[in-house]
């Protein structure tokens, strides 16, 4: 059993929403704070480190273990690198697209990390988890002795939200049977209209707070480009300074909760209300119609 | 042919000797394909040469015949031997019928298992409700005190998550909610029946020994951990040796009484067992003693986790017995009485009388580490000579320990350790390097068939004999045990060796 005072936190969203890069520039900024943190990226598609890295890809444990034929052939230090300001990086990787069980594959690496001592010397231990939790290997990060702290990315755009309140509903089922909270939603701007609202009211509906807006800036991809985080390339950036305060939020967040996920159609209403998605009866007289029809109308 | 007459049914390794069966193999013959006798001979053959013991060992994507069995098969060994524990598997069924009739075939006894029955169905969407169901029926139906849950790779692979299963399947009424429900995840794609064993049991102390120790209260007792055990005469003989030295001791998952049950003509479900109360007082004993180690690797590591002084000590020979009985007395401060003392002149004794007929002797063995530690350290002390040693589910510690212990005589320094290789590797050493014994468990036999190397049967599974498992291999009387089904295997080789008239019987002696 992992250490209990090593606090563990994982990063949940829909597919392309941003998890990496928030999450990576949100440990950089704890990093500053002089924490000791460990980021284990659970995504075969391994890209939760690199901007700690400045790789490409760090060598997966599953890599390593497919190669030499068994995890027990892989040693900790193979795949534990460090990175900015001493944050400890491991990928757990996973199969090919289309074959295997990339689920399995975190609970493989997650042992494997276990059981040769990774939990050691830690304040915190930060979960980057794919898109959404399509099946039990990817709750691995919440079970019992795992993350307790979930932080949920999202934006104001639709499916983002769908994303956030199914990931919502696997964390209720957790929830009872362990520890497992929801640390709150960080809206990662598309600069969708009303969206600092939508996504405050959401979390109030989720029984959650918004722990941060963090604004679209051009500067995040410039530094994408060279592999860094923002905090690293441009310290002195505003855009920086969004993330240090997401981390110091985190950081001295004690506003955990049981999340109350909502069912589809009051998703779908509250996104009327806000304008996204029209009223079914406003839009009757346009649902299935294509663009030439409507036109004809 | 049909046997119609019931005074004259032909036993099954009869019956297809008859003509009938006979001719119809031989017709069957040709459609089968097969080559011909001849070139089956050469290919035969060739298997049993050098070059071929090359190809063997050069296999790399396939194991034929390993020495080992899965994580759950320990895991219910280990529950089996706590009062009123009923194992439950969460997992299809297939595994788990196996898993009854391995242990059946062994003891000779009925061995109660549940599964959750997990059928497509629940693959995809996780085995939640089979785990509630499952636990509520099993609860109702059998009247256990305690359920303990393993898992087949099946609910591995999926990620069914038991702890919070069994807290949800609280949450529903399933079964109380102050019942204890140890659980161990236990995917056999990895570790083997060792491993499931030491975590389950774990599992089960952690359960039932919830809080750390509060003060310094102690209760006087030695906990003692059998490892994966299925000498049924082991544990007794443990015991015996205790209430010989009147030291207290708690023996957890005592499994002896549960697979050697006494027929008084009245079934019973849960016959003996190490008592939940003791189990649960484990946490305040003075010191525990594990007689296995490689199957209790990480039970240790928590009862070290405890502040509890623990160590590995394997009671088999007589410097095993000696080590045994000197670490229980200096635990407890109890003299090691005379009666003992005698048992280990007996001992001694029975081993110089056979001394003669084992000094130089080649041995092969294999089995699971510690069994195989327990056998060398005997083989040694009679100057037998281990020559080739197969163990499926080694580890480097384990090689570490064994090479050390061969090195210290110079009967054990010729000896080759093979970790990770099979029975079928097996059978290319004994054709290249052939040796007067092997030793192993009742899969042996297709080794024995092959290349007419005598078969010991020690270990586990042993299908095909009867009621070996009712002795013991530790202590003194062990030691005889061992002795005698070693010895006489050689003399009865001897004797065959011996038996043409006029030819070889010049040695066909009465005496031995």
């Amino acid at each position: 059993m992992t250490d209990p005072s090593i606090r563990q936190i994982a990063f949940y969203g829909k597919g392309g929403i941003g998890k990496s890069t928030t999450s990576q520039n949100t440990i950089a900024g704890l990093a500053e704070f002089g924490d000791r943190i460990m980021i284990v990226g659970c995504d075969p598609k391994a890209d939760s480190t690199r901007l700690m890295l400045h790789s490409k890809a760090q060598t997966t444990v599953l890599h390593l273990a497919a190669e030499r034929g068994a995890v027990e052939d892989v040693e900790l230090e193979e795949v534990l690198l460090e990175g900015y300001k001493g944050v400890k990086c491991v990928e757990s990787g996973g199969p090919e697209p289309g074959v295997g069980c990339a689920g399995r594959g975190i609970i493989t690496a997650i042992n494997f990390l276990e059981e040769n001592g990774a939990y050691e010397d830690l304040d915190f231990v930060s979960y980057d988890v794919l898109g959404d939790v399509v099946c039990g290997g990817f709750a691995m990060p919440i079970r019992e002795g795992k993350a307790q702290e979930i932080y949920i990315v999202t934006s104001g755009e639709m499916m983002a939200m769908y994303a956030a309140n199914n990931i919502a509903r696997g964390i209720l089922k957790y929830a009872h049977s362990g520890g497992v909270r929801l640390g709150g939603l960080i809206c990662n701007s598309r600069q969708c209209d009303r969206e600092l609202e939508l996504i405050e009211t959401l979390a109030k509906r989720l029984n959650t707070q918004m722990i941060h807006f963090v604004p679209r800036d051009n500067i995040v991809q410039h530094a994408e480009l060279r592999r860094m985080t923002v905090i690293e390339y441009a310290p002195e950036s505003n855009q920086a300074q969004e993330y240090r305060s997401l981390a110091r939020k985190i950081k001295d967040n004690t506003n955990l909760t049981v999340p109350t996920p909502i069912t589809m159609d009051e998703l779908e209403d509250l996104l009327v209300e806000f304008g996204i998605l029209g009223d079914d009866s406003a839009v009757q007289h346009l649902i299935g119609k294509t663009a030439a029809e409507v036109a004809v109308v | 042919m049909a046997q119609n007459d019931i005074n004259k049914i032909k036993d099954h390794a009869e019956l297809f000797h008859q003509s009938e069966y006979q001719e119809l193999f031989a017709e069957k013959k040709q459609f089968e394909g097969g080559h011909s006798p001849e070139e089956v001979e050469r290919v035969a053959e060739w298997t049993k040469g050098w070059e071929y013991r090359e190809k063997n060992f050069n296999r790399e994507a396939l194991t034929v015949n390993p020495a080992k069995a899965c994580q759950p098969l320990g895991a219910i060994l280990a529950a089996s031997g706590f009062e009123g524990t009923l194992p439950f598997v969460h997992g299809s069924q297939g595994c788990v019928a196996y898993f009854r009739s391995h242990f059946t075939r062994h003891f000779k006894e009925p061995f109660s298992t549940v599964s959750s029955s997990m059928t497509e169905d629940a693959a995809v969407f996780g085995g939640q409700n089979n785990m509630i169901e499952g636990l509520a029926n099993s609860y109702k139906l059998y009247q256990p005190k305690m359920i303990a849950v393993s898992t087949t790779c099946m609910a591995e692979v999926i990620g069914d998550d038991l702890q919070a299963f069994i807290t949800n399947a609280k949450h529903a009424d399933a079964v109380p909610h102050d019942f204890p429900v140890p659980y161990a995840h236990t995917p056999s794609f990895v570790g083997s029946h060792i491993t499931g064993y030491d975590e389950m049991l774990k599992n089960i102390l952690t359960t039932l020994n919830p809080t750390k120790p509060t003060g310094s209260w102690r209760n006087g007792k030695i906990n003692i951990i059998p490892g994966f055990e299925t000498y049924v005469g082991n544990l007794r003989e443990v015991k015996r040796i205790a209430k010989a030295m009147d030291v207290e001791i708690n023996l957890l998952a005592d499994n002896s009484d549960v697979l050697d049950s006494p027929n008084t003509g009245t079934y019973q479900m849960y016959p003996g067992g190490t008592p939940l109360a003791d189990a649960a007082d484990t946490i305040h004993g003075e010191a525990t003693i594990a007689l296995q180690a490689y199957s209790t690797v990480r039970t240790r590591k928590m009862i070290t986790g405890w502040g509890q002084p623990n160590q590995v000590v394997r009671p088999i020979g007589i410097r095993g017995t000696d080590e045994f009985l000197m670490k229980l007395s200096a635990l407890s401060g109890k003299p090691i009485p005379a009666e003992l003392e005698a048992e280990r002149g007996r001992a001694v004794d029975a081993l110089t009388d056979s001394q003669a007929w084992l000094h130089g002797k080649r041995v092969a063995l294999y089995g699971d580490p510690d069994l195989v530690i327990g056998l060398v350290q005997f083989l040694l002390e009679v100057g037998a000579e281990p020559v080739h040693i197969v163990v499926s589910n080694s580890n480097d510690d384990f090689e570490t320990e064994l090479r050390a212990l061969l090195d210290s005589s110079p009967a054990g320094s010729g000896a080759t350790i093979w970790g990770g290789k099979d029975l079928w590797h097996m059978r290319s050493l004994l054709f290249t390097e052939p040796v007067d014994l092997l030793i192993g468990n009742s899969y042996g036999k297709y080794l024995w068939r092959d290349t007419k190397t005598p078969l010991v049967r020690i270990g586990y599974p042993i299908f095909d004999r009867h009621h070996l498992h009712r002795y013991s291999t530790y202590g003194y009387q062990g030691a005889i045990n061992l002795l005698n089904w070693i010895v006489n295997a050689l003399l009865d080789e001897l004797d065959r060796n011996t038996i043409v008239p006029a030819k070889t019987d010049i040695s066909y002696d009465l005496i031995r």
